[in-house]
């Protein structure tokens, strides 16, 4: 069972009391943008095996939006952030890599 | 005037524990800066009681104030007193950014007291009821079962519990189930 603690009302929430909302950070291109800005905000996502940032709402609970990291490999969770951001805290950068010297995800390292 | 009635009439079912429907609540939702000055003193004003700190609900002389998210505060109060809460929240915060809203209706309230009261809630939602880690004055939004509720825990160790009144009878009859005769998991007590 995935337990995440929503950064917004601090509770630790298992997983049925959220719900996932697929890929963190991505960057909208809309009405003006080329297609190929378009057709990859749309459908283009990350599928790594390791370090992933996802997306999740606390749909039961305080109702917010927030971000997770966490490996899609051993399920360990590195953190949770609130989703008014562009990148990760260093924090949770720096926790990943003590665990996973050199990974990149997008534009992050 | 229409002949406002309680969703389920305050059915009751005691086994375990005592799950009895409450009746008619006021609850108004208000949604604003939860930090601002202006929405302190109108809360203290209209209700008695100060904006509650994360995840708890602090009560005043004409009712309580629950923490709901980051944004947004529920005040429960008489059922009666529901649209004159909303006038004088509305006076005392004008010019404020703030939504403020009689919900009243839209809800329903179960109470479930009883020496196995922990254990019942316990069974039916995805939190930590254990003494230590669930309190007299915190608030709690969750899920019981397959729908969204929300729970505040009274002195006595009884707990209230609030949900959308379209799913009053499918939280009343859950909840039933869960304290029926002979269910009795033990844990808590
Ligand atoms: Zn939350």
């Amino acid at each position: 069972m995935l337990t995440l603690q929503c950064p917004y009302c601090g509770v630790w929430a298992e997983e049925t009391e959220l719900h996932a909302e697929g890929e963190a950070h991505l960057k909208r291109f809309g009405p003006g943008s080329d297609d190929e800005a378009f057709e990859a905000y749309l459908f283009m996502r990350e599928n790594p095996k390791g370090v992933h940032f996802e997306r999740w709402r606390h749909s039961n609970g305080c109702g917010k939006f927030f971000h997770a990291a966490r490996s899609t490999t051993t399920l360990e969770v590195f953190g949770t952030y609130p989703a008014q951001t562009l990148e990760p805290p260093q924090e949770i950068k720096d926790k990943i890599s003590a665990k996973y010297p050199g990974w990149s995800w997008r534009e992050f390292a | 005037m229409s002949n406002v009635v309680s969703a389920l009439n305050g059915v009751s079912r005691s086994g375990i524990a005592v799950v009895e429907e409450t009746g008619l609540r006021g609850m108004v939702t208000v949604r604003g800066d939860l930090a601002s000055k202006a929405m302190g003193k109108a809360l203290k004003d209209v209700i008695g009681a100060g904006v509650p700190e994360v995840r708890q609900i602090s009560s005043g002389d004409k009712g309580a104030v629950a923490w709901m998210s980051p944004d947004e505060l529920l005040v429960i109060c008489d059922h009666g007193a529901a649209d004159e809460v909303v006038a004088a929240l509305n006076a005392a915060l004008a010019g404020a950014h703030v939504l403020v809203v009689n919900v009243s209706d839209a809800r329903a309230v179960f109470k479930v007291s009883g020496q196995s009261a922990r254990d019942v809630i316990a069974k039916v939602a995805p939190v930590d009821l254990a003494p230590e880690a669930f309190e007299v004055g915190m608030m709690r939004r969750t899920r019981f079962a397959q729908v969204p509720a929300a729970f505040w825990m009274n002195a006595n160790e009884s707990f209230e519990v609030i949900c959308f009144r379209s799913v009053a009878q499918y939280v009343f009859d859950l909840l039933a189930v869960a304290s029926a005769e002979g269910s009795e998991v033990g844990f808590f007590n």
